[in-house]
């Protein structure tokens, strides 16, 4: 296996305020790596600058490309979505427009009406509400929704943050069957942040443990979830 | 009654030239969420452009293509070396931009072309439209001129993926770059698009006011109220906001003793201030509906 994404020695600013000190971590192609972390640890932090939406120093690397000083639009259009903290969608559009949207990088048009379709049949909810502005969906829908539109990019690697945030417990494991199954079927990398520690763990094969914007702890899934301390600190037993 | 008809007949002729403009108005307001103070005087410049072409000997039709494809470009231009720079500048030093390119583009055109009132063709003639003395045939022609305009942009919003960028790239500028969409450029092309259909406006507005560097001051509010009025998110509203505001103006400088011409600019802006007050998201503008 190959690292696909590669970062060393990020760090981060919100204007004089260093967020992140120097984070280095890597992500196998095809994998499904969580980082993990309490509130203000730098999660968010780290997805936003591997997306180029904060000011940061250090060297990030996607499939050997170096992502420094591309723009966002550009990073986008290597490959790489973004599912957003708040989801980011469009509430004003309808969710076809969400989903038109998703692909609008895309050079190849007609293929982008089948990818809807597939979109629908992973998410039979969104073909039901599929032309009611997406707004006026739940937050679950909305979070399908995101999912779904950063699909539509057909990505070689998905950022997700907190996609559990605000949603029912049954509803997130929904979302997560469906996350497991992107990552085996369409071979979508995935690198996921996630405050739902145990969920995340079950979920993914490789896991960081991120504390004040440094990496403290990385390992295997299982081996993560196995340790005394991240136990205590992250999982609550 | 009659003269109730007349007045109205009358309003909406001069309510085509409010309308041409506010579509303008609204272009710009989608693409960058503020109003452009400068829209006019871009609309006057441009019909100068297509004036000295025609008298350089260009045939009108001729003219005006290429003073839209002048226009579209300059627009752009403007955007790229004034307001991309400006980009995370606060409101009023927008205001200020807007202000500075009024008084340059009115300056540069006066220097020009003198203040001197000059005649503008229409392309559709001037003679009483199916034998009404209200309304023309250029001022019909001008309706037709905006429909169309109407449709064609209801069409590129709708159904293009241009149309649909543009519209993430207003709505939502970090979510539209986190699609792949360049939001930068998505602000030039509407400053490019908003500047072509002024430079429509103005052409047709021409041969009503005359042509002179002052010519769409008067408009230009006009144009705003009409945008207000229909709410400043909707290319149809602010069309109905713009005729709305000719039969308006039209009834209450008839009906309303002491109101004559003299008086009508500020009914403008009564308009506009009774709207934002009573129904700030005006008659057609967009209301977002939210989940409680």
């Amino acid at each position: 296996m190959t690292a696909m994404l590669h970062v060393k020695d990020l760090r981060a600013y919100y204007g004089q305020v260093q967020a992140l000190h120097g984070l280095e971590f890597e992500l196998q192609e095809g994998s499904l790596t969580t980082l993990l972390g309490a509130n203000g640890a730098g999660k968010t932090t780290t997805l936003r600058s591997i997306c180029n939406m904060i000011r940061s120093t250090g060297s990030i690397e996607f499939e050997g490309k170096k992502l420094g000083n591309r723009s966002t639009e550009s990073i986008v259009r290597l490959g790489i979505a973004h599912v957003p903290q708040g989801r980011g969608t469009f509430t004003t559009m309808t969710v076809e427009e969400n989903l038109q949207l998703g692909a609008i990088s895309r050079k190849d048009t007609k293929a982008i009406g089948d990818d809807i379709e597939r979109m629908y049949a992973h998410f039979p909810v969104l073909k039901q509400r599929h032309t009611q502005q997406a707004g006026t969906l739940s937050g679950g829908e909305q979070q399908m929704l995101a999912v779904a539109r950063a699909l539509m990019l057909r990505p070689r690697l998905m950022l997700l943050d907190e996609p559990s945030f605000g949603l029912a417990p049954l509803i997130v494991r929904d979302l997560f069957k469906i996350l497991g199954k992107i990552n085996r079927e369409d071979k979508v990398s995935i690198l996921v942040v996630e405050q739902n520690a145990q969920l995340a763990l079950e979920l993914a094969d490789k896991a960081y443990v991120i504390e004040t914007g440094r990496i403290v702890m990385s390992g295997t899934a299982d081996e993560i979830a196995n340790n005394e301390d991240v136990r205590k600190s992250y999982l609550g037993y | 009654m009659e003269l109730f008809t007349n007045q109205v007949l009358a309003g909406i002729a001069t309510g085509a030239i409010y309308a041409c403009m506010a579509l303008a108005v609204v272009m710009i307001y989608q693409a960058i969420d503020h109003l452009n103070f400068a829209q006019g005087e871009m609309a006057m410049f441009s019909t100068f452009v297509a004036w000295q072409m025609m008298q350089w000997g260009m045939p009108y039709w001729g003219a005006f293509a290429l003073t839209l494809v002048f226009s579209f470009v300059g627009g752009i231009v403007i955007e790229r070396a004034l307001f991309k720079p400006l980009a995370n500048a606060p409101v009023l030093t927008h205001v200020a931009g807007f202000i500075a390119l009024f008084a340059i583009i009115n300056s540069v055109a006066g220097l020009t072309w003198d203040f001197t009132i000059k005649q503008f063709p229409s392309p559709f003639g001037s003679s009483p439209f199916l034998g009404s003395q209200l309304i023309s045939t250029h001022q019909a022609g001008m309706i037709g001129v905006t429909l169309i305009l109407l449709v064609l942009l209801f069409i590129f919003f709708r159904y293009t993926r241009v149309g649909l960028a543009m519209r993430a790239a207003a709505t939502l500028p970090e979510s539209a770059r986190l699609v792949g969409i360049n939001t930068s450029w998505m602000i030039a092309l509407g400053w490019g698009m908003a500047a072509a259909i002024g430079s429509i406006a103005g052409m047709l507005i021409a041969p009503v006011v005359f042509l002179e560097p002052n010519m769409m001051g008067g408009v230009l509010i006009y144009g705003f109220a009409a945008a207000v009025v229909g709410g400043l998110t909707s290319p149809l509203g602010a069309v109905i906001g713009g005729f709305l505001v000719g039969i308006f103006e039209n009834l209450v400088g008839t009906y309303i003793p002491g109101v004559g011409n003299e008086l009508k600019l500020p009914i403008a802006l009564a308009l506009i201030i009774t709207v934002l007050v009573v129904k700030p998201n005006g008659l057609f503008g967009r209301t977002i509906v939210k989940r409680v």
